[in-house]
């Protein structure tokens, strides 16, 4: 098969060409080179790989990569699942259906660190309001945000209360799209409810999930901006996400560390999303 | 073009008359957003506005902690820094690779005032003085409610153990002994980092022996000892119940207003309660952190931040001569005038007579020989960055002091490497 011919000539493309080159090509590159040296903004000095080891060795990366996968992992599932399942509700012909689409998505516009700050507030261990109001009925509320073992889950709780609008609109937008025919005829053949929903609207819905499923993956592996409102990782390193650990290197002027802990992260996101994309592609061939 | 003819004539005028033929100046300043760091710029330019009245300052803010590391790093980096600029003295001073990018300003007159234990603090690799004492000296200790002191007949402890046996009695009349602060993760650090007079006495070569590689946290028991603190601390629950979520404006309004009896902080903390809380401000007591001997008690404390020039500033010539004022005995009672909450750095420059109690409890400590010792980050280019988050764990009972040490004699590496020191 010959390519098609573009039809626009190639001094078309220069002024993208351009700005691609200056703002992603070269930086992106750039970044490789530094992620080689020890750079203090004053001066570099090329260490070979030794800025990789030293992020190996980090402590508390390994925790970190796992609670970057297990963040990435519980709120794209969730998203994915509960979106799902709210598009099937918010297109079933509900009352008052509009607004509630509308109640959806709000969350999606406000400021994720004005989010981040609110939950903080909401979720203060004696006088936030989530707790003052477990207190009313007997219940000792625990420390959200404080506990070790609990504060990345509750992040977790706020990234999918805020994003689910986002996964719920795609959602809606893939059920509009498969023909009622299919319904008709798999009740005439007798579906029930529940057949109709795993037989035809999962399977057919499926660009939709794919959508879902990759942005959402990509937007928790790397989350920062939330964790870093709410919790900056803490208490201690129990909240740590790889973005994190990379931004607290930087923020201790360790350049050189925290650039070859952005290409580890570019190339963790590469390996999870790239074979992802292509089974997905598959699938799709084979439907 | 009248307009221009006019303006050309007036500056004509202007430099003829003018003996000294300077034209107007302005100074830019990079201060950060520190109550007293700009009630104290505020003083300066006010008064060197009278003496000079053709330099005019256009004054900046930036954040401060690790965010205002990144401002003056990268600003210094690209050369965007402002004619004059406020800055940590110490370690964090050393990484600025002072002698590329900074001014020298050992040969101003009025060096010759500073008092040679902060010129050592501003002074980089080649030996060159290059800052100027801004504000006044800090002590990292334990603030006191003076009248939970005085209702339950408690003294103020000489030794570690006096301290816990306070904080038992405080907690048995029902109330917070100690308020902690890990909302704000810096506020987590002061009892290992003000326990280093304690350190000192037991392990004198300790800051040496550690930059050279040669002695760890983790093996020097007189170092491990301030993560032992925290642990202990935790282990009595006697701290506030949301100890992990409350801010360092919480701990200050705890310890000011009696909601709790003891606050691990750095002096500067009182310029703050003298602005939120100015009616509890008599019951705000101080003493140093408590160490294992009585008669060797002391105060750990910390060197001001200093002005520096940045080497390649369009007005350098002006900017010093700015910054030898600012080290006048002059200047320098201005500014204590104006925050009086500790010693200052300039010989016989004195505090007004009418200062806060917490500053007056500090000062025997300065008065007595051998009472203060400076803190690490003076002695030592290195401290890990993670301490905040490690001294956090260790308070929370998520990791033993024994664990925490050696951790931290791991995350001091980078620091030690990136400075490109020997023997790491």
């Amino acid at each position: 098969m010959t390519r098609t011919k573009s039809p626009y000539p190639y001094w078309f493309l220069l002024p993208a060409a351009v700005i691609f080159t200056v703002l992603f090509l070269v930086p992106t590159l750039a970044s490789f080179w530094f992620s080689l040296t020890r750079w203090d903004l004053f001066s570099v000095e090329f260490i070979g790989i030794e800025n990789y080891r030293q992020f190996f060795r980090e402590p508390f990366l390994i925790q970190g990569l796992f609670n970057t996968v297990v963040y990435a992992v519980l709120t794209s599932a969730t998203k994915t699942v509960l979106g799902l399942l709210l598009a099937v509700l918010l297109t079933s012909g509900l009352w008052g259906q509009g607004f509630l689409r509308t109640l959806m998505f709000f969350p999606v516009l406000v400021s994720t660190i004005g989010v981040g700050i609110t939950f903080t507030v909401l979720m203060h261990p004696t006088r936030g309001i989530i707790n003052v109001a477990l207190a009313t009925i007997g219940i000792h509320g625990p420390g959200w945000l404080t506990d070790p073992a609990l504060a990345l889950y509750s992040v977790v709780l706020v990234d999918v209360w805020k994003g689910i609008g986002l996964a719920t609109v795609i959602y809606i937008a893939g059920l509009a799209s498969i023909s009622p025919e299919y319904y008709e005829a798999a009740r005439i053949d007798g579906a029930t409810r529940t057949q109709l929903f795993f037989r035809v609207t999962v399977p057919l819905v499926k660009p939709a999930t794919v959508t879902v499923v990759t942005l959402s993956l990509i937007g928790g592996l790397r989350s920062f901006d939330l964790i870093w409102a709410m919790t900056r990782g803490g208490p201690g390193f129990s909240s740590d996400v790889l973005a994190s650990v990379i931004y607290k290197q930087y923020q201790a002027g360790f350049y050189g560390l925290s650039t070859a802990g952005n290409v580890i992260l570019f190339a963790l996101i590469a390996v999870i999303i790239v074979p992802l994309t292509l089974w997905f592609n598959r699938k799709e061939v084979e439907l | 073009m009248r307009l221009t003819t006019g303006s050309i004539l007036a500056a004509a005028i202007l430099a003829m008359s003018s003996s000294v033929a300077h034209a107007d100046v302005t100074l830019s300043v990079l201060i950060d957003t520190n109550p007293e760091s700009i009630a104290t710029l505020d003083v300066l330019t006010k008064a060197y506005k009278e003496k000079r009245p053709d330099v005019s300052f256009d004054v900046e803010q930036r954040a401060g902690g690790s965010e205002g590391d990144n401002i003056v790093k990268t600003r210094l980096a690209t050369g965007e820094m402002a004619d004059v600029f406020q800055y940590n003295s110490g370690s964090l001073f050393l990484a600025l690779k002072p002698e590329k990018t900074l001014a020298d300003l050992s040969d101003l007159k009025s060096e010759a005032g500073v008092r040679d234990i902060f010129r050592k603090v501003v002074t980089g690799a080649d030996g060159k003085v290059r800052g100027m004492p801004f504000g006044p000296a800090m002590g990292g200790g334990i603030f006191y409610n003076r009248k939970i002191y005085a209702d339950l007949g408690l003294q103020v402890p000489k030794t570690w153990a006096e301290f816990m046996a306070n904080n038992e009695k405080i907690k048995a009349a029902g109330k917070v002994a100690l308020a902690q602060t890990y909302g704000d993760t810096w506020t987590s650090q002061l009892f290992v980092l003000a326990d280093f007079y304690n350190v000192q006495q037991q392990a004198p070569n300790f800051a040496a022996d550690y930059t050279a590689n040669k002695a760890k946290y983790a093996t020097t028991p007189a170092a491990m000892q301030g993560f032992g603190h925290l642990e202990e601390v935790f282990k009595a629950k006697i701290s506030n119940p949301d100890f992990g979520a409350a801010k360092f404006n919480d701990g200050l309004r705890m310890v000011a207003t009696g909601e709790a009896a003891h606050y691990p902080m750095l002096t500067f903390g009182i310029g703050t309660i003298q602005q939120n809380y100015p009616d509890n401000l008599k019951d705000l007591g101080f003493f140093a952190q408590p160490g294992e001997d009585a008669t060797k008690n002391g105060l750990t404390i910390w060197m001001p931040a200093a002005l520096y020039v940045p080497a390649n500033s369009k007005n350098v010539a002006e900017a010093k001569k700015f910054i030898d004022w600012v080290g006048t005995k002059e200047a320098c009672e201005l500014m204590a005038k104006a925050v009086p909450s500790g010693p200052y750095l300039i010989k016989d420059c004195n505090l007004p007579k009418d200062i806060p109690q917490a500053v007056a409890d500090m000062l025997p400590y300065f008065e007595k020989d051998g009472g203060t010792a400076p803190a690490l980050e003076f002695l030592s280019p290195i401290k890990g960055p993670a301490l905040e988050q490690i001294t956090v764990e260790v308070g929370s009972g998520i990791r033993s002091a024994k664990d925490a040490a050696a951790l931290y004699d791991q995350d001091v590496q980078k620091q030690a490497k990136q400075l490109g020191l020997p023997n790491w």
